[in-house]
């Protein structure tokens, strides 16, 4: 079980959010907070990413395109929904388009409250996240084991 | 002799991706400081690389895990061919082939980023290549021989009748080692106008590969900027060491100093250094003799 959470790299996904969350989200890689000394990068790729990082409510037309993103990421993965609009909606919550939070179309894990959502608690919600991201990893070694021996018989 | 040929190209192959690793960890952490921010740990480098080979594999393509492997195992020959103490022109012509395996790696997932991004790989190759050419051809001018062995154990450093061909060489491994300003195929940094470029359909197993085919080529470039200065005296392995560190800080400032420009810009500026530096050193060494 080889120690995985010291390197958790970020996928950044901007929903329908007035901008407000991502402007924390990036606040959280500047000098005053500097999320790389745990490791984190944010990286603009997918299929490189660990944990996902989605802030602002789904949209009809986002939908299919949060869904690929989550698809396209290799597993062990963990989502964060960062401010109230990724968590519920928000205060879109009633307009015509908005579907609700990101749990309406991927599987969220860490919800991280606020509006803006804090970096301090963006940063909580990504250290919670990356233990999350280890356990899921030892269980994911543990199934592929599994499947091996499971083979070998 | 042979068993001392042995050990080096052994001790190549074992310590390169840890002194590489090392050197890439240093990086990341200079930049930090240069930013005014902690940085990661010294060991990321190890950590990252790691978890991409534990994570699971999503291929785009099947063929593209045996071309990195391929790319890989070419620079590794490069390095090995070079510490050895073989020919020089080989190893940089080993070196070329294997980035067109790199070059195709990215090009067989048919992604528009990556597509675009080893268009621009091709283009860092055509103005790198003619340094790189240069630099042999000064190598042999002045030692007579291709081969690395003799012209370490030459009398007197290079750089003293090459300097041109150096400040060519040094200005040319920015592009080599994808540092900015000529980070145009992919980026270590984290955002990129084509996502990533060059490696953005690599994933997990594919990227660690490609990052530990980087740090084996680093090494071997750093070992080209030492046989600059490296002569018979065993001082002056002190000094190719020292020589080696400062370049690789200066690659390090300059890269965080500076903004990434146009290919076509990169290429102008790297041609026209090397002809201007490398060029008039050239002309006087074939006018001296
Ligand atoms: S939670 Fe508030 S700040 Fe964040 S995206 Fe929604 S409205 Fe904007």
């Amino acid at each position: 079980m080889a120690n995985i959470k010291r390197s958790p790299w970020l996928l950044h996904y901007d929903g329908s959010s007035c901008n407000g969350c991502d402007i924390e989200v990036l606040a959280a890689l500047t000098p005053v907070y500097d999320a790389e000394r745990f490791g984190v990068m944010n990286t603009g790729d997918p299929m490189q990413a660990d944990i996902f990082l989605i802030t602002g409510g789904i949209n009809a037309q986002n939908q299919a395109t949060v869904k690929q993103l989550y698809d396209q990421m290799p597993r062990p993965k963990v989502v964060v929904a960062v401010g109230v609009c990724a968590c519920t909606g928000g205060i879109f919550k009633d307009c015509y388009n908005i579907l609700g939070g990101a749990d309406t179309t991927i599987p969220v894990d860490i919800y991280v409250p606020g509006c803006a959502a804090r970096p301090q608690a963006i940063i909580d919600g990504v250290v919670q996240a990356v233990e999350l991201f280890q356990q899921r990893s030892d269980e994911h070694d543990a199934l592929v084991k599994q499947n091996k021996e499971g083979r070998e018989k | 002799m042979t068993v001392q040929v042995f050990a080096r190209v052994l001790a190549y192959i074992l310590l390169a991706p840890l002194v590489g690793g090392l050197l890439e960890g240093i990086d990341r952490k200079l930049s930090a400081r240069m930013q005014r921010r902690v940085g990661p740990p010294l060991l990321q480098p190890f950590y990252d690389v790691i978890k991409l080979f534990k994570k699971q594999t999503i291929a785009v393509s099947t063929a593209q895990s045996f071309l990195l492997m391929t790319y890989l195992v070419m620079i590794i020959l490069t390095g090995a061919m070079y510490y050895g103490g073989s020919d020089i022109l080989m190893c940089f012509f080993v070196m070329s082939t294997g980035a067109t395996f790199l070059y195709f790696a990215a090009i067989v997932t048919s992604s528009p980023y990556a597509t675009v991004g080893a268009n621009r790989e091709l283009l860092q190759m055509v103005s790198y290549e003619p340094a790189v050419l240069l630099a042999c051809v000064g190598f042999y001018l002045v030692e007579g021989t291709f081969s690395v062995s003799e012209i370490a154990s030459s009398r007197y450093s290079a750089i003293m009748y090459l300097p041109g061909f150096f400040v060519a060489f040094v200005y040319i491994l920015t592009i080599k080692m994808r540092k900015s300003p000529f980070d145009t195929s992919t980026s270590h940094h984290m955002h990129q106008e084509i996502v990533k470029g060059l490696t953005t359909e690599m994933g997990s197993k594919n990227l660690a590969l490609f990052q530990v085919t980087e740090w084996y080529e680093n090494v071997f470039l750093m070992g080209v900027i030492g046989l600059f200065i490296k002569n018979s005296s065993p001082i002056s392995t002190v000094a190719a060491i020292l020589v080696i560190l400062v370049v690789y800080f200066l690659e390090i400032l300059i890269d965080n100093s500076s903004a990434r420009v146009k290919t076509d810009m990169m290429i102008k500026t790297s041609w026209g250094v090397t002809i201007l530096c490398a060029g008039v050193n050239l002309l006087v060494l074939m006018l001296v003799r």
